[in-house]
């Protein structure tokens, strides 16, 4: 963009404020949004500590073994608690976002927002069920 | 009830001082009285040489934008009733050059809007003995909404990535360009999309939601940019699969 916005010799005089690096803290909708953005390190914690796992599952028993008893120190497991809540705060925010990406429609009409935020529920439902339908099947 | 309010006016008279300053005046409150209204008595009664930009006071010109206590507002649909006890501030637009008090310089957003082609474009113009173009109410539903804009920037003054990254499209012109390419009698939406998909377009945006909260008009250009992400997430995938098919 840069055709047409510079100086000239009859320009105006222009002010140009700087925008402050604490611009998040100036409304709690912005400082919403960055923690929004942040909870993506979770995510990123949570793929790599799966990538870990699937390492140490081809490596034999023994380092599948050695790798569920370093899960279970008090520090991964407190590190896993603020993990789940920053998941949890990124995937509810994501499901109420959907409907702006999306605007289908069905029989001429669009589809109700509320509509396209419960689906994701159910999927997330659905796949939930899933993975304890897997975990406890013996 | 108060019988006056005050108001914090900013003020940047570049002739003579090299950062904005703010001035206070006491104003008569009514209730019936909008921002704009008190503007107008500091210009007629007390001081002649405030500037700022109005033009119709029914929010339909989009001139009228302010930062009104801190938020992006069409000063002529803010009412000061709502700022009781006061005082009121008023500074010019944010992210935008200031030019003098209240004025800021819309000349970028200008440069963006054309950018987007924010006009009916047709492969081949049909001849004029054809008769008009047609549309269906449900044609014309589609798009309807992207096109109550009125320009008034105040979505570009809530939008913390304009103001960090002043190159970003912005929220109004992406919408003006869905607006175009929604409509049935347009032919150029992969042209748009093309532009769009530059540096400085829609993947600049970081969806922060704001731009259709400060919108006075109900025209959602957080969703359009979304729906933009998403058209050219599809056209990418689709020339990676037929690249032949997707031109």
């Amino acid at each position: 963009m840069s055709e047409g916005t510079g100086h000239t010799p009859f320009h105006p005089k222009w002010y140009r404020r700087r925008v402050s690096v604490w611009w998040w803290l100036e409304s709690w909708t912005y400082a919403r949004f960055v923690l929004r953005e942040i909870t993506s390190v979770a995510v990123a914690f949570f793929a790599l500590v799966m990538l870990w796992q699937l390492r140490a599952l081809a490596e034999g028993p023994e380092a599948y073994a050695r790798f569920f008893a370093r899960l279970q120190s008090p520090w991964f497991l407190l590190l896993h608690g603020v993990a789940l809540v920053f998941i949890l705060y990124h995937s509810l925010t994501w499901f109420h976002l959907a409907p702006k990406a999306m605007s289908l429609r069905l029989g001429g009409r669009r589809v109700p927002d509320a509509a396209i935020v419960a689906m994701n529920y159910l999927m997330w439902l659905a796949a939930s069920g899933f993975v304890v339908w897997l975990a406890l099947r013996g | 009830m108060p019988e006056t309010i005050q108001l914090e006016v900013a003020r940047y008279r570049p002739e003579n001082e090299s950062t904005p300053t703010t001035q206070r005046y006491e104003v008569p409150f009514r209730k019936d009285w909008v921002v704009l209204d008190a503007l107008n008595y500091i210009k007629d009664r007390l001081d002649g040489s405030l500037s700022y930009r109005w033009s119709c006071r029914m929010g339909v010109c989009g001139s009228c934008s302010m930062m009104v206590n801190g938020k992006p507002k069409l000063t002529c649909a803010a009412f000061l009733s709502d700022f009781v006890p006061g005082p009121v501030r008023v500074e010019p637009l944010s992210y935008f050059p200031i030019v003098r008090d209240l004025v800021v310089d819309l000349t970028e957003f200008l440069y963006k809007l054309k950018k987007v082609k924010p006009w009916i474009i047709r492969e081949e113009e049909k001849p004029l003995e054809e008769g008009e173009y047609r549309q269906t109410p449900e044609q014309l539903d589609h798009y309807k909404q992207f096109s109550m804009c009125i320009n008034c920037v105040l979505c570009y003054a809530a939008c913390p990535v304009y103001g960090l990254e002043g190159s970003f499209i912005g929220p109004a012109a992406i919408a003006l360009a869905e607006r175009y390419s929604r409509d049935s009698r347009d032919q150029a939406a992969l042209e748009r999309l093309e532009i769009l998909s530059e540096e400085d377009g829609m993947w600049q945006c970081t969806f922060v939601g704001e731009c259709t909260k400060a919108c006075p008009k109900g025209v959602d250009p957080e969703g359009a940019i979304q729906q933009y992400k998403l058209a050219g997430a599809v056209h990418w995938f689709k020339s990676l699969l037929l690249p032949k098919a997707a031109k």
